[in-house]
């Protein structure tokens, strides 16, 4: 297990040194960042400044180590537009991103877990062709047509709910349900396909056998065991999908996280803080699914007998 | 090789349900639209008349002739510019599926082929692709080397790259080992012409597979970054910036916002439909081997 770990972290540790050094290349790509947002009116100051901090006047190498130490100052470097710390604009934005995050993610576990259930249970009659249907629907609708219907319907017609902007409970509603409608989509159809190839186990007959209540067979002897597979491939497939989706619907609804914030950046060009938002957001990503690795080897006994095994 | 009685697309259209008739109709119906757009379309997409903007379309009161889903808020023919946003966005995705099947597949049969180093560097570099959420790759890209259909195009190309690569990679390795690659190498084949030659015409049908199935997420990719305002720029549209601009008038003229929306929403669907269909078919041939 500790081997695990140390691997894990040696990984992320090389993940993260290959974003930030690809995020430098492809900066560097488009030649010098302060000619292309030239328009937006640098002053010659401003640009000596900006050219000094980021050391856009030395060789190549030398770049990339100011590149690398923007990241290590506690700042992050300086955004082109708001001329403030980079690091400042991403924290004020952490907690309206998490809060929506988590009521997402809760929404879908809440019902995403039981309707895969349901689809696997009557995997051939009715409720188990609604619920393929309805993960069917959360694929096709890309999230800004619901999102844009939605508004359409309860904020300007029915007038039930604000139109955009955070704040109060009735705003998390559209944010959250367009989120979460992805999200389920695809928990869903793990949790059926999951819970399908469990039933199908001899455990599972010799627990029938045993003449236990059908509901410990399912949820204890099932649930238990497929809830080992989903865990192994939602971190990263529901990590993924969520800060993807939440860029878009952070934007739409004017929500301010830091999907909305790297959308305003994108349009402006604001490069540092576009960079930084790229690698927090990766590695984010990285250590969830690097923690559902771990988690997934604690949670198999077979793994984890395997994982102290080795060490030995 | 059976008797061939009727030609292929017939057996095809034979083999399917009535709703899957349906869907496969529909998408040619798509597809010839977009194609024949110029003729197809009333009006030039840029026309402007500025007398006759926010016309609704046929049915609601102060509808005018000719404009059959209305106008929007510079008096341009919405159903001219769907169908023109159609073919553009129709486009986009195909360039992009190409651009990704090229980059995938020169990668794949690379790793597959060569092996050690080589497989091991590529197979890393799909791992980390898989990692990041692309979206936010998409957003810089865009951002940095500016917005050009080219731009779009490349941007595209790279979000589904790393799929065909994996399933590339995966099959030629086990390709590799079959007996008639083995006597094509002991004849002195070089390794370009194994790959062009002997493994390429046996990966058709995987790429095929693959190629349905990302084509939607492609359509889904470029319709939310041009919603963002991060697409190919003004005039020219695709159905995702329609949508995205004409939010903007969302209270007053929906029809704007609700043509383009429903558009994107019968192409994803068809694109969704069609993408399963060519899973379960390959299942069942996998499946009969």
């Amino acid at each position: 297990m500790i081997r695990l770990i140390f691997s894990t972290a040696l990984r992320m540790a090389v993940s993260f040194f290959l974003i930030v050094t690809l995020v430098f290349l492809a900066t560097r790509l488009s030649g010098n960042p302060l000619d292309s947002i030239g328009a937006q009116g640098l002053t010659q100051e401003d640009r000596v400044l900006l050219t000094r901090y980021y050391g856009l006047d030395k060789g190549f190498l030398d770049q990339y180590l100011a590149f690398l130490a923007a990241f290590t100052d506690g700042q992050f470097g300086l955004s082109f537009i708001e001329r403030r710390p980079v690091a400042q604009m991403v924290a004020e934005r952490l907690w309206p991103s998490a809060q929506l995050l988590l009521t997402s993610i809760a929404v879908t576990l809440l019902l995403a877990i039981p309707m895969g259930i349901v689809a696997a249970l009557w995997r051939d009659r009715w409720p188990g062709h609604l619920v393929m249907g309805l993960a069917f629907l959360g694929y096709a609708v890309p999230n800004f047509v619901l999102a844009t219907l939605l508004m359409l319907v309860f904020a300007y017609w029915l007038n039930w709910l604000p139109v955009v902007g955070n704040g109060t409970p009735a705003h998390f509603i559209m944010p959250t349900a367009v989120l979460a409608a992805g999200l389920i989509a695809a928990l869903s159809r793990f949790t059926r396909n999951a819970m399908l190839d469990v039933l199908g186990q001899d455990y599972i007959r010799t627990a029938r056998a045993k003449g236990l209540p059908e509901r410990v067979v399912i949820l204890k002897h099932g649930l238990r065991n497929a809830g080992i597979t989903i865990l192994s491939v939602v971190g990263l497939q529901i990590a993924g999908l969520a800060a993807s989706g939440s860029v878009v619907v952070e934007a739409i609804f004017s929500w301010p996280g830091i999907g909305d914030l790297l959308v305003g950046a994108a349009i402006r060009r604001d490069y540092p803080v576009l960079q930084f938002g790229v690698v927090v957001v990766s590695v984010a990503v990285l250590a969830i699914s690097a923690l559902t690795d771990l988690a997934y080897a604690w949670a198999d006994p077979r793994l984890r007998r395997r994982a102290g095994g080795m060490s030995r | 090789m059976m008797a061939a009685t009727r030609p292929a697309p017939m057996a095809f259209w034979q083999s399917l349900g009535p709703f899957h008739r349906i869907v496969v109709a529909l998408s040619l119906a798509l597809v010839a639209l977009a194609v024949l757009a110029p003729w197809a379309a009333p009006f030039a997409p840029t026309d402007q008349s500025l007398m006759s903007r926010f016309k609704p379309p046929y049915g609601f009161d102060g509808a005018k002739d000719g404009f059959f889903l209305g106008t929007d808020e510079l008096g341009r023919d919405l159903l001219s510019r769907c169908i023109w946003g159609l073919r553009l966005t129709l486009s986009l995705a195909f360039l992009g599926t190409a651009v990704g099947l090229l980059i995938g597949a020169t990668l794949g049969l690379l790793a597959g082929v060569t092996g050690g180093w080589t497989e091991a560097a590529i197979m890393a570099a799909v791992d980390m692709q898989i990692a990041i959420p692309f979206t936010l790759v998409a957003l810089f890209l865009l951002s940095m080397l500016g917005t050009s259909t080219l731009v779009m195009v490349l941007v595209l190309g790279i979000a589904g790259w790393e799929q065909y690569a994996r399933i590339i990679g995966a099959e030629t390795r086990r390709l590799m080992a079959m007996p008639f690659v083995e006597a094509a190498r002991a004849a002195g084949a070089t390794p370009a012409r194994i790959a062009g030659v002997h493994l390429l015409p046996n990966l058709v049908s995987p790429i095929v597979v693959q190629m349905t199935l990302s084509f939607s997420n492609i359509i889904l990719l470029e319709s939310s970054l041009s919603f963002l305002g991060l697409g190919v720029q003004p005039p020219t549209a695709t159905l995702g910036a329609m949508v995205g601009v004409g939010r903007d008038y969302m209270p007053n003229a929906p029809w704007i916002v609700l043509a383009p929306s429903l558009l994107i929403l019968s192409v994803t669907f068809v694109v969704q439909v069609l993408g399963d269909l060519a899973r379960d078919r390959a299942d069942v041939r996998l499946r009969r081997r």
